[in-house]
């Protein structure tokens, strides 16, 4: 760290304030604009003139979204995925996770799960060839194809398993003298102390799942079963061509073009509010995880 | 095995063993069963690139035509500038997106203020957990002809730039928002590197009249220069991944000639061309350069720093 007091090292901590705050302002101000855009006047957002703070102050943008009834909609069926994804994921993954947590010695089919798995997650069949399958099983425009094709997050498996490893023996060995079960045992012992470890991978469960469009844009034909992001997405998509083929300013000031960027805009502030409603735990979670799991193996 | 002089009599336990055993299948029974109708019938489905596929016919009815679908995609001109686009854009964020991070990490360890390097924190991670759908209307914002960063050049009395509708501006675009977006949830693992090098050194090269650049340069880099070697190792991989979900949201047929990817080329031609056979031998070929790039970088981590992915 930079000591002493003298003007040179005063010039130093200075300038590294400056740097440091100046990317934290890059970062929020782009985020802060479109929360401004979302409470502002039509007219003013078709000028572009909305900077950080709402020009006419406007409720309107999110007035009209609480009649999208489509909005809503393609709301829940993100929320209806991101429940039973996060449930079928955790199950999963600490199903998984507790027999390979054990050495080849105590379980000895141990390590060809592990390399199947590992396979799994280093090669896939590529978008259309699953995409053929799914179509196949007829899950195509259901809420199952959001959730089941993440049903196992391979990653997450790995870092509870590698959590799973470093529980001291002792616990569980107290337990089996009792006479407890494996499913007891991983209930009762193994659970029990990874809380922080599980919450991680809930989170990123969660994240994944709700910030997804991809899945929705391929598997989904129609519009009723988009989830959030999709839905967003294929509005945004429509004016983004608009402004950036570079055509007509005058296209811009057509009125409907001008509620839409207002109303996406509105649309975005309100699709990111589950995601800030967790954000305090994803920054102590996420943060740990990744130190954890990155630095151990 | 460990001598057991528990209670229980040695055939129970060995009976208990036996029944664990047996558990711990069941267990793992139902991850199976997902990875094999979701990961592995793909992998099966692969056939495909091999066939000329209808869907109507399946895997089974569709007929071979051996390599032809390859053959057609080598002397496609459209495949040489799509792997380009994707390994230059990749390459870029990677790059960039690495010496950002570990410049704002050793920055941030700089402040003392814990107010400061809270909210500072608290705010660059952000980015990092919000969709491309969200941010590609950030960019947009920014970057469109109208956009606040070509006000700024406007009322410096330059000319606007179309940077979304530019071949020359639309990759450092692409480079650029992915490093905004990632640089600060990435610096967290070069903190804790940093947080690993030792105090001492720092105060014997102070006594030593060593200014703060120095130490930089010849204690905290050459600390954290495991942990940034072992992660640019293990992005090699990544140079494969254009990020769909950033490119689809910000490109549009003017800047295909740039900003074209793998993946969005293989969505346009096999899936909304309904071109599924070709599109299936492109993912193909993608896959095993990513699968050949992904085990040379696991046994390089390997040799060099003596850690492993899997």
């Amino acid at each position: 760290m930079i000591q002493g007091n003298s003007l040179s090292t005063k010039i130093g901590k200075f300038i590294i304030y400056f740097i440091v705050i100046s990317l934290g302002l890059v970062c929020l101000l782009p985020l802060w604009n479109i929360v401004a855009i979302s409470f502002s006047g039509g007219a003013a957002v078709a000028a572009n003139i909305v900077g950080l703070t709402p020009v006419n102050f406007s409720t309107k943008a999110y007035e009209m979204i609480m009649e999208d009834a489509q909005f809503w909609r393609s709301f829940f069926i993100s929320v209806q995925r991101v429940v039973l994804a996060l449930a079928i994921n955790l199950i999963l993954i600490v199903l998984m996770a507790y027999p390979l947590s054990k050495t080849k010695r105590e379980f000895k089919s141990r390590n060809i799960y592990m390399n199947i798995i590992i396979f799994a997650m280093l090669f896939s069949g590529g978008l259309i060839p699953t995409y053929i399958v799914i179509r196949n099983l007829n899950l195509l425009d259901t809420i199952w194809v959001l959730v089941l094709p993440g049903a196992v997050p391979i990653f997450s498996v790995i870092l509870i398993m590698n959590f799973f490893v470093g529980v001291p023996k002792s616990l569980e060995e107290a337990a089996v003298i009792d006479g407890a079960s494996p499913l007891q045992i991983l209930f009762k012992v193994y659970i029990p102390v990874s809380l922080p470890a599980l919450a991680t991978v809930a989170l990123f469960s969660i994240v994944g799942n709700w910030n997804d469009f991809m899945s929705g844009l391929i598997y989904m034909s129609q519009v009723s079963n988009y989830p959030i992001m999709t839905y967003i997405q294929s509005l945004t998509i429509d004016i983004a061509e608009l402004v950036r083929s570079g055509t007509s300013s005058d296209a811009l000031q057509n009125i409907a073009e001008v509620q839409n960027r207002n109303l996406n805009a509105a649309k975005i502030v309100i699709s990111t509010i589950p995601l800030l409603l967790i954000y305090p735990f994803l920054q102590k979670y996420f943060v740990t995880g990744i130190v954890v799991g990155s630095v151990k193996e | 095995m460990a001598v057991n002089n528990q209670v229980a009599p040695a055939r129970d336990r060995k009976k208990d063993v036996k029944k664990a055993k047996l558990t711990y299948h069941a267990m793992l029974a139902p991850g199976m069963i997902f990875l094999l109708i979701f990961s592995f019938a793909p992998m099966f489905g692969i056939i495909m690139a091999f066939q000329d596929f209808v869907p109507a016919k399946g895997f089974f009815g569709s007929e071979f035509v051996g390599l032809e679908h390859f053959k057609y995609m080598f002397n496609l001109p459209d495949i040489g500038k799509v792997f380009r686009n994707t390994i230059v854009i990749a390459l870029g964020k990677i790059i960039f997106g690495s010496l950002l991070a570990i410049a704002f990490a050793i920055l941030l360890n700089e402040i003392r203020l814990k107010l400061v390097k809270k909210s500072v924190q608290t705010i660059v991670y952000l980015p990092h957990f919000l969709s491309w759908v969200v941010l590609a209307t950030v960019v947009v914002n920014l970057f469109s002809l109208d956009g606040t960063v070509n006000q700024i050049l406007h009322s410096f009395g330059l000319d606007r730039i179309n940077f979304l509708g530019s071949n020359t501006w639309f990759q450092p675009l692409l480079i650029g928002s992915d490093v905004w977006k990632e640089f600060g949830f990435n610096s967290v693992i070069y903190l804790a590197a940093i947080a690993s090098v030792d105090p001492g050194l720092h105060e014997a090269a102070s006594i030593d009249g060593a200014n703060w650049w120095k130490r930089v340069w010849h204690i905290t880099l050459p600390g954290m220069l495991p942990i940034i070697l072992l992660l640019a190792i293990l992005s090699l991989p990544n140079v494969l991944e254009g990020g769909f979900d950033q490119v689809y949201n910000l490109y549009s047929p003017i800047v295909y000639e740039t900003g074209d990817t793998i993946d969005t080329y293989v969505y346009r031609e096999g899936l909304v061309g309904r071109d599924y056979s070709f599109g299936a031998a492109v993912g193909l070929f993608r896959s095993v350069i990513g699968l050949i790039l992904i085990l040379s970088a696991n046994n390089a981590a390997k040799k060099f720093t003596e850690r492993k992915l899997f």
